[in-house]
């Protein structure tokens, strides 16, 4: 008798596992980190270089960031019912912005340049947030329509910001957000993971992420308990747009240089689709923050997995969207019940056996 | 009544002994119709009796457990909408359902336009114009064919709707509330079309909350109750009290007086204070004629009035739910303009639990801890949240005062029964420790045993010093629990007078405006 109740109460817990809302998402990371420790044995191998942590895992955490800053605040906007589109054309004014200032500074070398630079992209972001909420919340416009305008229309600006040039900046200060360390860690992960912790602690210690819930799940009973949706939708876009922001610096330091036409094209995607196979419905209400983190790394790591494997190039967008297509529907509620069904004789059968 | 059925002509539909559950709701219980040609019938009952299921069931939307149909004698259930209006049955829905960018012929011939060459060849628009045309002047609706259907006021797009639902050979015309956003005018104009109907052989179906258009409209009434048939009469041998009171299901001789020996006192020494909230002219078109209403401290207003008198509306702009276009509001001596919205009334102490537990009031994936808490957080915003000791506190409180079952507090508020969600409504409110409380259906749909502890709470707030709207379909329950009473009847206040002495036929009295004694009589004849 003690055998089998044993056998059961580990598949009690695996069951439980599987039927977690983050299941799937890391099974499939874990899946494609496995996939490429076979194609290359050291993959995993994380060395210290002067003062440095260097490895396959770290590029994958370093080369997430942008858009697991930007899934961050996507989540957020998504929890209330929205939806920010312009995020990509966001962060190409965020490095437009910078770049240029520094390029047209006499010190375009110093720290202090950096620093004026950067916080002066981050307040044109807020500018750029508070018009998104604006037209939300205010005029009501559909979130897809009302971020689709500054989605087509921030890529103008970042143009007419740069002149319609590539600019190229040469600022260590500047550079330091991508390619620097700290504490042996690389700053443009730091930056992520910071801001990925202090969200989490604001939305669960404030009353933030209970009333952002509330506006996503029901925005009448919302209304009518007294809740000032107004304020929370702006909120979250203005966060969505300074998260933004900092993922088009990030993007630009890197490159040392900003393209208005490229920078961040499409990232918008790539953040909603983080939040989604992190598991935040696009109905709004409940969200994941954690979620998201799962997601940005899955996407991350799907990046670096397909030249590692030797696929080719072109089927690149193709694979990328197989994965995304497989984690998708296995967290889809149809998939789950039929796992479930399948999962659930198997005990009782087991048991008449037994007996 | 049985003269009659002889020289009837064949109904059109009987629908026999009908039957629906939904889970362990029996929504339709053995439920009989007869609709006749050349005949407005009128289907009469409150929330929850059962119209809309009827409905459904009779244009195939809902599939029946037990019971027939029968099309001009011949057996027909049918399984799909598609179905029923195959076999002429066609519903015009409160909201039209029409295309607003397209114009009024292609709206009512669209899925059937006429066609040049062959079947899938261009639309005839010219030949389309015409039929359309052809089809409104028989109505006698005079509108342009060729005009988009968007630019005409409602009343019009629902006589179109009509037109479209007649042209596809209608011999049963469903008419789900039509009148309930029209003004008097549009009224009479689609009244007209329905009698032009009516006299060229449709049956209709008409649903209305209006006891005065259905009196002027219909020539049969079927009432039902708790998914029950509890009466088919004939329009004009019918009272309007003797219909309200099939409708909420008075038996006149077994009324019991209730004890108000209590109440009066308070009453009384409400009358001494001054006022909590005073509304002036306080209306809005549409939805509730300028009504003055004033609250005192430790008094309860009992509003009476069926269901679409106004009784909600006038909750809803006390509340600033729904914004006034007239009037005047005063909350404790600050002379307000208007509430501008929920919010503004929740800081000047007003509190209101809607009607609509699911729609508007709990939010189905939070706990209920958080649905509890969600007032008082949303009064503190965002950056202040209520400190965990204190939240704790005031859950467990509630939940004891409340008697909240199951008593989890960490549990999603859709897993708790109708009762108790309720409970957690009132707990939101009460935490926010509100001078007024506005309080529409808070019983509807709950079990006898969370309805007496809702009461109960009415009472003892009450007597705390706290002004309470109560707002209930059973007028026993707003007798019982009202110091004072105000009548609502085709969104106006009709009446308002101290609760003293009136009993539940009173209330009918003044509804109808028939004496209740009449009817007495005219029942003890049958």
């Amino acid at each position: 008798m003690p055998e089998p109740t044993r056998t059961m109460a580990v598949k009690e817990v695996g069951a439980r596992a599987v039927s977690h809302r983050l299941f799937w998402p890391l099974a499939a990371l874990g899946t494609l980190l496995a996939i490429n420790l076979i194609a290359t044995p050291t993959f995993f191998n994380v060395r210290i270089q002067d003062g440095h942590l260097y490895g396959s895992l770290v590029d994958i955490v370093r080369n997430g960031a942008p858009v697991l800053l930007v899934g961050i605040g996507m989540t957020l906007v998504i929890a209330t019912r929205g939806i920010d589109l312009s995020v990509g054309a966001v962060a190409a004014i965020a490095g437009a912005v910078a770049c240029v200032y520094i390029v047209k500074s006499p010190a375009d070398g110093a720290v202090g340049t950096a620093v004026v630079a950067i916080s002066m992209a981050l307040a044109v972001c807020v500018a750029l947030g508070l018009w998104n909420g604006f037209l939300v919340a205010v005029v009501g416009i559909q979130p897809i329509i009302a971020t689709l305008v500054l989605m087509v229309a921030g890529r103008g600006i970042a143009m007419l910001v740069t002149g319609g040039q590539i600019t190229t900046v040469n600022n260590d200060a500047f550079a330091a957000l991508a390619s620097g360390h700290l504490l042996t860690l690389p700053v443009a992960a730091l930056i992520a993971l910071g801001v990925f912790a202090a969200t989490q602690i604001v939305v669960r210690r404030t009353a933030l992420g209970l009333l952002i819930e509330s506006v996503g799940i029901n925005p009448e009973a919302s209304r009518l308990a007294g809740v000032r949706s107004r304020t929370i939708i702006w909120t979250v876009y203005v966060f969505a747009a300074l998260c933004a922001g900092a993922a088009g610096l990030i993007i630009a330091a890197n490159t040392h240089s900003v393209n208005a036409n490229s920078l961040g094209l499409w990232i918008e995607l790539d953040a909603i689709l983080a939040v989604v196979i992190g598991g935040t419905s696009l109905a709004g209400g409940r969200f994941s923050l954690t979620g998201t983190l799962v997601g940005a790394m899955l996407i991350a790591t799907l990046t670096r997995t397909i030249p590692n494997i030797g696929i080719p190039a072109e089927a690149n967008y193709l694979f990328k969207a197989l994965v995304v297509v497989i984690v998708c529907l296995l967290q889809s509620p149809k998939a789950r019940a039929v796992l479930q069904r399948r999962r659930e004789p198997i005990p009782t059968s087991r048991e008449e056996a037994v007996v | 009544m049985s003269q009659a059925d002889v020289k009837q002509p064949l109904p059109v539909v009987e629908m026999l002994d009908v039957s629906i559950t939904f889970g362990a709701v029996r929504a339709l219980d053995g439920v009989s119709l007869r609709l006749l040609p050349g005949e407005v019938h009128a289907l009469m009952g409150e929330n929850g009796a059962g119209k809309s299921t009827l409905i459904k069931a009779l244009t195939g939307v809902y599939t029946f457990d037990a019971g027939r149909v029968r099309i001009d004698g011949v057996e027909n259930q049918f399984a799909t909408p598609a179905a029923a209006q195959q076999a002429g049955i066609s519903t015009v829905y409160q909201e039209v359902n029409l295309v607003p960018n397209l114009t009024v012929a292609e709206n009512m011939l669209l899925g059937r336009e006429p066609r040049r060459f062959s079947r899938l060849g261009p639309i005839d628009r010219r030949e389309m114009n015409r039929r359309a045309a052809a089809s409104l002047q028989n109505l006698g609706i005079d509108v342009d064919p060729g005009s988009e259907l968007g630019s005409h006021p409602i009343a019009v797009q629902q006589l179109v709707a009509i037109a479209r639902a007649v042209d596809t050979d209608a011999r049963v015309l469903i008419l789900d509330e039509p009148t309930s956003s029209l003004d008097a005018d549009e009224v009479a104009r689609l009244f007209e079309v329905m009698r032009r109907l009516r006299d060229q052989g449709t049956a209709i179906v008409f649903v209305s909350h209006f006891l005065d258009q259905i009196f002027e409209i219909s020539d049969r009434l079927t009432i039902l109750r708790n998914g029950r048939v509890v009466g088919e009469r004939l329009t004009e041998e019918t009272t309007q009290l003797e219909l309200v009171q099939l409708m909420i299901g008075r038996d006149l001789q077994a009324l019991e007086r209730i004890d108000r020996a209590a109440h009066e006192t308070a009453e009384e020494a409400a009358e001494r204070r001054l006022p909590v909230l005073s509304a002036v002219g306080l209306g809005r078109k549409g939805s509730l004629e300028a009504t003055d209403l004033t609250l005192y401290a430790g008094e309860v207003v009992g509003i009476a009035g069926l269901l679409g008198s106004g009784r909600t509306e006038l909750a809803r702009l006390l509340f600033g739910a729904d914004a006034p276009d007239t009037g005047d509001l005063t909350v404790k001596g600050s002379s307000g303009r208007r509430l501008r919205s929920p919010r503004h009334a929740i800081d000047r102490n007003l509190a209101f639990c809607s009607e609509d537990r699911k729609a508007e009031g709990v939010f189905e994936e939070l706990s209920v801890a958080d649905n509890m808490m969600l007032g008082l957080q949303a009064s503190r915003g965002w950056l202040r949240p209520i400190p965990t000791a204190t939240r704790d506190k005031l859950v467990a409180e509630y939940m004891t005062a409340l008697d909240i079952r199951p008593a989890d507090p960490s549990l999603p508020i859709r897993s708790l029964s109708g009762g108790n969600q309720q409970k957690v409504l009132l707990a939101r409110w009460l935490i926010t420790e509100p001078d007024v409380l506005l309080l529409d259906e808070p019983t509807r749909g709950i079990d006898i045993g969370a309805k007496t502890q809702i009461q109960q709470l009415v009472a003892d707030l009450a007597g705390k010093g706290m002004s309470v709207v109560f707002i209930s379909a059973e007028l026993e329950e707003v007798l019982r629990l009202s110091h004072r009473l105000v009548v609502l009847k085709d969104r106006r206040k009709i009446a308002e007078r101290p609760n003293r002495d009136i009993d539940v036929n009173d209330v009918l009295e003044i509804i109808t405006g028939e004496p209740g004694s009449l009817i007495g009589k005219e029942r003890a004849d049958a």
